[in-house]
């Protein structure tokens, strides 16, 4: 009996297996087939020959440059905007006013049935009072951003939050003698780094894809930039494109190394200093 | 050692209400240094929040609260120098157990070499000196409320709050961590305010016990004057077990099923009413077989509570509990005839219909 269990559970673990193999794989051809046909277009030389032509000419485009690092630095300001904006917030509101919380979530997530161009029709007049009174930097986009991202790092950061006990974790810090601040920097941000890493990763990649509102408003980043230059040489602009891609790549793979390396040291920590016997007594 | 003596607590005319509903109607109590005062009571009768708001969890509507002498009503929480044990396991799930109880000791400055010194200090004070390096979630929930606990201990704090610290624990762990705080408590010397529904934690560990009903103390005294001379109907009804036997009052005395009681309170007017007895106070006398009377019946059921048992007789009109060594009560099994006797302790009465069914 037992064994005939094990078989039918054996042949159900491999049947899972191969189908999880196959769902990667048709996954994986069909997001790399277009990065393919892309990298095969921008090394396609005029007679067919291999050419690295179009990537090299990449620096000949100082605007590309500076758009790529300034969608950078959109990405970094509207990810530490996003943070420092929602994170208290939420953490206030199902400390202190979880009547709000409906009221809170309705109005996070209200950017995402909002389509763009219509978003950026509201903020236009704002961007020309930005322009001419505060300043016409392209970072002052980040302002729009936050509201973009808003509601992919709200349900990010919400679930992370639901994953602990907020309210007593915070109590128990206060009774201890901490600040609101002190709650906050060392008890709850700690505990819901994963949530806050995942808002980042989204945010980030939000703001180097987007071309809407950066286009309509008159600003170059990357994106409004790689249309102009696909429009004066094709063969760059996709090559500048498949550069974008595996640069968001790296950044995005880099931002996750990083949270991933601080828990794997947590638990090697673990597994190193927690070796000691359990003392057998209360439970 | 980390503490070894402690400072009296007063709650003076505590008011708290939410919207229409009050949770405490005017609350004082005075802890003397070094007391374990617990506090009981049913779900939303007050007890968590006059414990919240001696924390400084909570603002009061009304009322002080004084701590050694100092008005602290309007301080916070993280200036109130108060250790609490929470019902919910609160260890911070990033932090290993001496980081935990060390949180409190680097808000108030304390150097990294003392601190984790103290900690240690406090972890061995609860046993678990050997589990100094593990997270929460490597812990049992025992492991971590006694973390909890050192935690609480470790800042030296003047007052420690439990609010129901043992109640996710399973009744093993619950009665010994029970009596290891009770030990640790008396070690340190601290003045301690217990929160808890569960009655046997509070009469086994308290040197006082306050039963709260509707935001008020309903009685607070010793756990065997809570016990034996209830103030109030509801507190012997709340607190143990109670016979509710119908009864007429007469000149100082209640007369129940023939047999004359004393009363609590002896100068109740004469009149039917109702007597609160005790399980333990009615024994099983011999087998009623060839017997008749008011307290004579026939045994329904038969509890095994371990070294106890509890019988249940039916009179007739109405049942009764007895409780007593299970060794007696083998000898009265299901379905014989029995004949009870009352124990002649003062008897709390009520004046409403009498019901028929034991509470």
């Amino acid at each position: 009996m037992a064994v005939a269990m094990r078989s039918v559970q054996r042949t159900r673990r491999i049947k899972l297996q191969v189908f999880r193999i196959v769902v990667f794989a048709l996954a994986a051809v069909f997001f790399l087939i277009p990065l393919a046909a892309m990298v095969e277009f921008s090394t396609r030389g005029i007679n067919g020959e291999r050419t690295l032509e179009y990537w090299t000419s990449i620096v000949q485009y100082p605007d590309m440059i500076k758009a790529i690092i300034a969608s950078v630095q959109l990405a970094l300001i509207t990810s530490v905007a996003m943070l420092v904006l929602l994170v208290p917030t939420m953490v206030w509101v199902r400390l202190k006013l979880p009547q709000l919380s409906r009221i809170v979530e309705f109005v996070c997530l209200l950017p995402l049935t909002i389509p763009a161009i219509v978003l950026v029709t509201g903020l236009f007049p704002m961007y020309i009072w930005l322009g001419t009174n505060v300043s016409d930097s392209i970072l002052t986009l980040a302002f729009a951003y936050v509201v973009l991202v808003l509601p992919y790092c709200y349900r990010a950061i919400d679930a992370g939050l639901g994953a602990i006990d907020v309210k007593t974790l915070s109590e128990a810090a206060r009774s201890l003698g901490a600040s609101w601040l002190t709650v906050m920097w060392r008890v709850i941000v700690p505990n819901i780094s994963n949530a806050i890493l995942n808002a980042t990763l989204l945010s980030v990649a939000l703001v180097l894809g987007e071309y809407t509102v950066a286009n309509v408003l008159l600003y170059s980043n990357l994106q409004v930039e790689l249309v102009h230059l696909g429009r004066a040489n094709a063969g760059v602009s996709i090559a500048v494109a498949v550069a974008s891609l595996m640069f968001a790549f790296v950044l995005l793979v880099g931002i996750a190394f990083v949270g991933g390396r601080r828990r794997r040291t947590q638990s090697e920590a673990v597994t190193n200093l927690g070796k000691g016997p359990v003392q057998g007594s209360a439970g | 050692m980390i503490q070894r003596s402690g400072v009296e607590v007063r709650l003076e005319n505590l008011v708290r209400r939410y919207g229409t509903v009050t949770a405490l109607d005017g609350l004082s109590l005075t802890i003397a240094p070094g007391e374990l005062v617990a506090l009981l009571g049913p779900s939303g009768c007050g007890k968590t929040t006059a414990l919240r708001l001696l924390a400084g969890l909570e603002e009061a509507d009304g009322g002080r609260v004084v701590v050694a002498g100092k008005d602290v009503t309007g301080l916070p929480t993280n200036r109130r120098n108060v250790g609490m044990v929470f019902q919910a396991y609160s260890l911070f799930p990033h932090m290993v157990a001496w980081e935990n109880v060390a949180f409190g000791l680097q808000m108030r400055k304390v150097g990294t070499e003392e601190r984790k010194k103290r900690a240690l200090e406090a972890l061995e004070l609860v046993g678990l000196g050997r589990v100094a390096n593990r997270y929460a979630n490597q812990m049992s929930g025992g492991q971590q409320q006694r973390v909890a606990l050192a935690r609480a201990l470790a800042i030296r704090p003047q007052v420690l709050l439990l609010d129901e610290p043992l109640s996710a624990l399973d009744a093993k762990v619950r009665a010994r961590l029970r009596d290891e705080i009770r030990r640790i408590q008396l070690e340190v010397g601290i003045t301690t305010l217990f929160v808890t529904h569960d009655q046997e934690e509070a009469l086994a560990i308290a040197d006082r016990v306050g039963v709260m009903q509707l935001g008020r103390l309903e009685q607070l005294g010793p756990p065997t004057l809570v016990y034996t001379r209830p103030a109030t109907p509801f507190v012997a009804e709340f607190v143990g077990l109670t016979n509710r036997l119908a009864g007429t009052v007469k000149g100082g005395s209640v007369e129940v099923r023939g047999v004359q009681l004393p009363l609590v309170q002896p100068d109740i007017a004469d009149g039917p009413a109702t007597a609160l007895v005790r399980p333990e106070a009615v024994t099983l006398i011999g087998r009623g077989d060839a017997e008749e009377g008011p307290l004579v019946g026939t045994v329904l059921t038969v509890a095994f509570l371990g070294a106890v048992s509890r019988v249940t007789v039916d009179l007739g009109d109405t049942t009764v509990l007895a409780q007593m060594p299970t060794s007696a009560a083998s000898q009265h099994p299901a379905g014989t005839k029995v004949r009870l006797e009352l124990r002649s302790d003062p008897v709390l009465i009520q004046r409403e219909e009498p019901a028929s069914a034991a509470s």
